[in-house]
């Protein structure tokens, strides 16, 4: 036996692949564009959103039965805005060069709509463990998408990863660039992060023909 | 349940708890936090000031590390031997106080706590303007610091510009709120604040020209240090634009004093 029931695993699992909020719900496309040229960046956001879903789609469970349905979109978004902000201040105060990292998704998560997606399709309806795990999972998925358009974006961009030159030196010509090689600047540009996007559809697609709708 | 969710007492009365509840937690964390991120900020300003001048942890060639947090407060002593506060009126001296003078004269307030923004509020209002100045030396020749503020893509950038007698750049440090990483966020990065290490500000003729972060000027090692040009960062045009305007607008006003020192 595993940790989790064969259900509960599947709430993780799936959206690593079969059901990911990026490629086939095409949720959170707007940050996946906007933060992706710099794997550094694509990192901090995949941390960022892992905590706050993880924890918002708990609190949401905990309160579904309370909420009511009227007004629970600017319920949803109240206990989102909060928690980024809880947390934003407590990393300002202990931990400032994080914060300042972070400065830029803040804006970011709270617009997330994997986030309010979640919320809303799922939380209002299930239990806390399992809202968790579902949290987690997207969470994860969004965070495999992101880190992959990061990578290809950096290294083909700007011939870094991390910030560290892994192709040699564009300017002395060291590496790949003494055979000719350049830095491709479209790829730092938001519309290569959606033709990435459309790559790895197309792939995941083109393994699994349940996934293509007609 | 029992209770109707769908009813509007409810749903008031809900929103009204929510509000509250949501309200003082986030005034209470703010307000308990509050002198632990200004002492954090202060501290950071000085780190800035000290990075501007080289005076920095730094190892290696992509690194930015500032003096530590622990240190920072006894370095900026050390390093900074003057402070000076100019006040600038339409473009004029209106005079030149110490550290000790503007204190007294602003009850205590230290010259590195001067909000640029509300300053340059002032100064566009056709009031003066208090214009910081951090003395310190760098291989042996006096250099000065000033903060500079303007406006990027999304958000505010700033930094501070270290500049020798004649107005040559001999230290920049920027940061911003909101630029995009990998794009404009990359003003921060060491390749870019090193290129404006050289640079002039004014013409040989002691005119004041700045310094234009351009694209194509056929120098991306920027070995040519007296093109006032220095190379753009791709696809941050408009934060690059920010930087140009930030250095031309705001150490103009330092111009008469720096003509005093010669």
């Amino acid at each position: 036996m595993g940790l989790l029931s064969k259900k509960d695993a599947k709430l993780i699992t799936d959206p690593l692949a079969d059901n990911n909020p990026i490629t086939i719900q095409v949720l959170g496309i707007c940050s996946a564009l906007a933060i992706t040229a710099e794997l550094k960046a694509s990192i901090v956001m995949s941390f960022a959103v892992l905590f706050v879903l993880g924890v918002g789609n708990v609190v949401i469970s905990l309160m579904r039965n309370i909420i009511p349905s009227k007004i629970r979109i600017i319920v949803q978004l109240i206990v989102v805005a909060s928690l980024v902000i809880i947390v934003d201040q407590v990393l300002k105060a202990f931990a400032y060069e994080l914060s300042k990292t972070l400065s830029v998704f803040v804006g970011l998560i709270i617009t997330n709509c994997i986030i309010m997606g979640r919320f809303e399709a799922f939380a209002l309806g299930n239990g806390p463990w399992k809202s968790f795990l579902d949290g987690i999972g997207n969470a994860l998925g969004y965070a495999v998408i992101l880190i992959i358009v990061g990578f290809f974006r950096e290294l083909l961009g700007s011939g870094t990863l991390l910030g560290i030159p892994v192709l040699g030196d564009p300017i002395e010509k060291t590496g790949v660039y003494s055979i000719g090689y350049e830095n491709n600047g479209f790829m730092l540009m938001p519309p290569m992060a959606l033709i990435i996007v459309g790559l790895i559809i197309w792939v995941q697609r083109s393994r699994n023909k349940d996934l293509i709708e007609d | 349940m029992a209770v109707d969710t769908d009813k509007n007492s409810y749903t008031i009365i809900f929103a009204v708890a929510m509000v509250l509840v949501v309200g003082s937690l986030l005034a209470f964390t703010a307000s308990s936090l509050a002198p632990n991120i200004d002492e954090n900020k202060r501290m950071e300003k000085q780190q800035n000031i000290l990075y501007a001048m080289g005076v920095n942890a730094n190892e290696g060639d992509g690194d930015i590390t500032f003096v530590s947090t622990d240190k920072v407060a006894e370095a900026f002593k050390t390093n900074i031997s003057e402070q000076l506060v100019i006040e600038v009126k339409d473009g004029e001296i209106v005079k030149t106080m110490t550290r000790q003078e503007f204190m007294d004269a602003n009850g205590g307030k230290e010259p590195y706590l001067i909000d640029v923004k509300k300053q340059q509020a002032r100064y566009k209002n056709g009031e003066s303007r208090f214009l910081p100045l951090f003395v310190g030396q760098q291989e042996g020749k006096k250099v000065y610091v000033a903060p500079i503020r303007g406006k990027g893509l999304w958000d505010a950038i700033w930094g501070y510009v270290a500049l020798d007698e004649d107005m040559v750049v001999r230290g920049t440090f920027f940061d911003h709120a909101g630029e995009t990483p990998g794009l404009g966020a990359n003003i921060k990065q060491r390749y870019f604040m090193d290129d404006f290490y050289g640079e002039r500000l004014l013409t040989e003729a002691g005119v004041f020209k700045g310094i234009t972060v351009a694209k194509g000027n056929n120098d991306p090692k920027n070995e040519t240090k007296d093109d006032y040009e220095v190379d753009a960062l791709a696809g941050a045009t408009i934060t690059g634009d920010g930087v140009s305007a930030m250095i031309k607008s705001d150490l103009k006003l330092y111009l008469p004093y720096f003509k005093t020192l010669n």
